[in-house]
């Protein structure tokens, strides 16, 4: 491939939409402001501001995962006596219980992903920030994975409502949500967020930059 | 027929398209086409079955619970409900969307789009209609709300008595529906169906 300028839309002077992935040659339209004539939507080159609004919404989902798991996800009150549940509590009772299957369920969901897919998208934005060139194939393929993955770790947020629809039984068995719930839905929603603004177009961009040199 | 990688960029000048096969990017590995035979056809026949399904999930309780005599059983929505009564609201509107609102719309949506297709009609509003499709399909999750119900069930089994609703395996049915009608779906066939009708 080196010394060959690989040939993409974009070198091309073709826009592709996001959408409905027609490709538009860009003298007919206008860089700015332009529309898809198929279905109408706006397009862009490569996604609006990519790179910083993915560290902003990275930054914002890293200081919300502190309180989701200082602060209780839900409390039981069972008999006048509470007791209170944070994601890593709830997970080690399902350890004891001997339910591992389950445990094990969500340790990755409520603990892995989030921290796993903060840490690939930070990498992913680095390497495009300085350029580099490494093991392009591998990275398209995180992201891949990261964006199928992100949203499975709202089984917990689910399982709390459950629990606190079933379980209402005034004095003898309630639970009720915690803060900690609300704060870690937003560690999930951010990056959710924060991996579609991510456009994995420019890792490659750089890698023909480098071969262009 | 040309296409423009969406995670790379990277132009094919030609490719061949053939049925059951899938294209995939040369540089990346990215699905560019998953092409099925009728496959439009495929997926409004699963999406009519997963709204079926969805009525049967309101129909039920999910899970029943039982302590010391009492019992109380839950319904799809309820759970949204309780966090929005409990002041949760942020959450109750968040399950509510993700669990009955999205896997609802999407479905209705997928109908609305390929039942007028299917005779030749073109629908209301198609791009609108897709746009939305499209964008509200991550927000759809309906297969993740069935592992939260489990999840749910394993841990109350550790101190009360706990019973699987019919409505479970509506859930359960519908999830199954709704992932095969996208597994069909084809957005390069479902356009090229609209630009022949216009
Ligand atoms: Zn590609």
């Amino acid at each position: 491939m080196r010394g060959l300028l690989p040939i993409t839309a974009k070198n091309s002077g073709i826009l592709a939409c996001e959408t409905c992935h027609k490709l538009i040659v860009c003298d007919t339209v206008s860089e700015k402001g332009a529309t898809c004539p198929r279905c109408k939507r706006a397009i862009h080159v490569r996604k609006k501001d990519s790179l910083n609004r993915t560290w902003a919404l990275l930054v914002a989902a890293l200081v919300l995962y502190i309180p989701a798991n200082l602060f209780p996800i839900m409390t039981l009150i069972s008999f006048g006596r509470e007791s209170r549940e944070t994601i890593l509590s709830g997970i080690y009772q399902l350890f004891l219980s001997d339910q591992w299957v389950i445990a094990i369920v969500v340790l990755l969901a409520s603990v892995f992903v989030p921290i796993f897919k903060i840490a690939a998208l930070a990498f992913l934005v680095i390497s495009v920030q300085m350029g580099l060139t490494w093991r392009p194939v591998f990275r398209a393929r995180l992201y891949r994975f990261v964006e199928w993955i992100g949203r499975w770790s709202m089984i917990d947020i689910f399982m709390i409502s459950v629990l606190i629809a079933l379980v209402k039984l005034k004095a003898l068995a309630t639970i009720e949500a915690g803060p900690g719930a609300l704060a870690f839905a937003a560690v999930v929603i951010l990056t959710m967020y924060a991996s579609k603004t991510f456009d994995p177009r420019l890792m490659w961009d750089r890698l023909e930059g480098e071969i262009d040199e | 027929m040309r296409l423009a990688c969406p995670e790379c960029d990277l132009l094919h000048e030609s490719m061949e398209i053939t049925y059951g096969h899938s294209g995939y990017c040369q540089r990346c590995g990215a699905v560019l086409f998953r092409n099925h035979k009728n496959s439009l056809d495929k997926t409004l026949a699963f999406a009519i079955t997963g709204l079926v399904f969805f009525l049967l999930a309101n129909i039920f309780p999910i899970l029943v619970f039982k302590m010391n005599g009492n019992t109380e059983a839950n319904q799809l929505a309820d759970g949204a409900l309780e966090f929005l009564n409990s002041g949760y609201w942020p959450l109750g509107i968040l399950v509510l969307f993700a669990s009955v609102i999205a896997p609802l719309l999407v479905l209705c949506l997928l109908v609305s789009i390929l039942l007028p297709l299917k005779y030749n009609r073109l629908p209301v509003i198609p791009e609108l209609q897709i746009r939305t499709l499209l964008s509200l399909r991550p927000w759809a999750m309906a297969e993740i709300f069935v592992i939260g119900i489990m999840v749910a069930f394993v841990k109350l089994g550790d101190f009360a008595e706990v019973g699987i609703g019919g409505s479970l395996i509506s859930i359960i049915c519908m999830v199954l529906a709704m992932v095969l009608a996208f597994v069909f779906l084809d957005r390069r066939t479902l356009w090229q169906r609209l630009d022949q009708l216009k």
